[in-house]
């Protein structure tokens, strides 16, 4: 019996000849990382063991994206807290305001993730990275400080679920659209604990920014990891930026998979997931007149060039609606300047959008835009639960950037073709 | 372990963002975390939760953001134990290594109400609703998660470790 990418990885790291689903192992990561919220509890663990390094120095990720540039006292205090222990133990990758990025942008941009890779991060998000052929999964602080200690992570194998995806794209649809559909066919907890491989044509014809999306977002389905198989735009996207050496994994033939779904996207349009659960999906041209008060394109779902791109090109020449307040956060700085260059930022501008900062800010209910009781916010972010952008009593819809940028112009949720013929 | 006491329940799907919201999360002190514990699923219930009291569940208890914060929200205000139908992944780990006691068990989620008196039997896995006079079997974990859970959580197993390493 064959095995999947994901078993490879995970065996690799776990040195051993192969692993089935269920298999408890210790693993060797190449990469941990911790943000701003996450990664302080994890330093106070790491202190409270007595060990005296960490693992490596080169390996571990810290970037305060969160409430950063610090949106008050107590969150400065624990920016502060990495800051000071990145110097302490000269961890090369700390990231500074005005040179960072939200992490999951920010990571594979500066080329700290590669192929083959096992990588773990104090954050849901981390899945993003399986874009790149690598296994990455989400953990929690305790296993951040252990992980940074010990430079190995326990794992139990997960079973794998192939999502195969036929056909052409219609207009307008990209990533985010395929992984929202994808959700709202098997529900948030349809892939739990397991692992989720995209494959067929149309993910080929992806671009790597919409493969990030795709995977940031396995996470809503319950998964451990989303994953992808190297091609030529990956090798592409990692050229001139992955420092280290890398090794391509392919599943084989025969591997074994709890689940395949064929999926006909011929038929798919822009997706939009009403409140409060990722997995209430619908087309964008099914819904009725849903009016807005604040649009957010940005997050580590889809603040990258691609869907900047996107949006400036509905947005170029246009108004944003008397109504709404329009939030555009490119994911790092060098996608801040890239857009800068082509243009965007004077589009979004001139059109009436304010254009902020990297930072995860609304995303979460951060800062930078929070809802008031009763409003409601489409987002071009991963999450819809009750409260993330603010009060319990605001709304949260999520879509892909063209229907974020055409609703922006209407004032209600709308169709990209209802804005550019 | 033996653990009793009455239950409050929530529906499927509880997540982290409901169990602690992110505009708590610029403190990581239990004591702040457990005032706002449960706040946008129920406002009441760090007002009412007493220590020793259990939480029951449907499906996908705690998914969303790995945020170590939720159960450490949870463990904080009092609450000994949860029962879910299910927990998403990251949850599930963030409670075995932070010691909070937590059982997967679909019939008990379903037939346990709200201020039953329940006692739990952790290393049998065995749920007692002391009011309905009913007993559920909840999944039992792994041997290796056992040894964590023995050792009180993660950082004192990695501790052993690393000292039997020197
Ligand atoms: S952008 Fe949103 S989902 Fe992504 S890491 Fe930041 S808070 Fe989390």
């Amino acid at each position: 019996m064959g095995m999947t990418i994901t078993e490879k990885i995970l065996a690799a790291h776990a040195g051993l000849e192969r692993v089935e689903p269920g298999q408890l192992i210790n693993a060797r990561i190449d990469l941990a990382l911790g943000n701003d919220i996450t990664a302080p509890p994890a330093i106070k663990e790491f202190k409270a063991l007595g060990v005296k390094k960490v693992f490596d120095s080169e390996r571990i990720a810290l970037v305060p994206d969160h409430f950063t540039p610090a949106k008050d006292i107590k969150s400065a205090e624990q920016a502060k807290v990495l800051r000071e222990f990145a110097s302490e133990q000269g961890i090369t990758n700390y990231f500074e305001i005005g040179r960072m990025g939200i992490e999951h942008c920010l990571l594979p941009e500066q080329g700290l993730v590669g192929p083959g890779d096992l990588v773990i991060g104090a954050d849901s998000h981390t899945c993003t990275y399986g874009a790149l052929g690598a296994f990455a999964t989400g953990i929690g602080s305790t296993d951040l400080a252990a992980a940074i200690a010990t430079g190995e992570c326990w794992f139990k194998v997960p079973e794998t679920i192939h999502f195969r995806y036929h056909g052409n794209l219609k207009p307008w649809v990209r990533g985010k659209d395929l992984i929202l559909y994808t959700i709202g066919q098997i529900g948030v907890d349809g892939a739990r604990y397991m692992s989720m491989e995209f494959s067929g044509e149309a993910i080929e014809a992806l671009s790597m920014d919409s493969r990030f999306a795709m995977a940031n977002m396995a996470i809503e389905a319950g998964g451990k990891n989303g994953i992808f198989h190297v091609d030529e735009k990956t090798l592409d996207y990692i050229k001139g930026r992955l420092k280290r050496d890398y090794k391509i994994f392919q599943s084989d033939p025969d591997a074994n998979y709890a689940k395949v779904y064929d999926i006909d996207v011929n038929n798919i349009g822009p997706q939009v997931a009403l409140p409060h659960l990722p997995e209430n999906t619908k087309s964008v041209y099914e819904l009725g007149d849903i009016k807005i008060d604040q649009v957010v394109i940005g997050s580590c779902t889809n603040g990258r060039m691609e869907d900047l791109r996107v949006a400036a090109e509905i947005l170029k020449g246009q108004k944003i609606h008397p109504e709404v307040r329009v939030i555009i956060i490119p994911g790092t700085q060098q996608i801040y300047a890239e857009a800068m260059a082509e243009g965007l930022i004077n589009i979004f501008i001139e059109a009436g959008a304010v254009v902020s900062t990297p930072t995860c800010g609304p995303c979460l209910g951060g800062h930078m835009g929070i809802l008031a009781k009763g409003e409601r916010a489409l987002a071009t972010t991963n999450r819809n639960f009750v409260g993330r952008m603010g009060h319990p009593e605001s709304e949260v819809y999520l879509a892909g950037p063209a229907v974020a940028a055409a609703s922006s112009v209407k004032g209600r949720i709308a169709a990209p073709e209802e804005v550019v013929k | 372990m033996i653990i009793q006491g009455k239950t409050h329940t929530f529906g499927n799907d509880i997540d982290t963002d409901v169990i602690i919201p992110a505009r708590y999360l610029n403190t990581f002190d239990p004591k702040e975390l457990a005032l706002h514990c449960m706040e946008d699923a129920d406002p009441n219930f760090a007002k009412q939760v007493k220590p020793g009291d259990i939480i029951v569940a449907g499906k996908n208890f705690g998914c969303g953001s790995s945020r170590e914060h939720a159960p450490i929200a949870i463990k904080a205000a009092g609450v000994s134990a949860v029962i879910a139908g299910s927990f998403a992944r990251i949850f599930y780990r963030n409670a075995i290594n932070i010691g909070l006691p937590i059982l997967e068990s679909p019939e008990a989620a379903k037939s346990i109400e709200a201020g039953d008196e329940i006692k739990i039997d952790v290393d049998k896995g065995e749920i007692v609703n002391l009011t309905k006079g009913e007993t559920y079997r909840a999944a039992s974990f792994p041997p290796f998660m056992q040894e964590i859970i023995a050792a009180g959580g993660l950082m004192p197993y990695v501790a052993r470790r690393v000292r039997q390493s020197v």
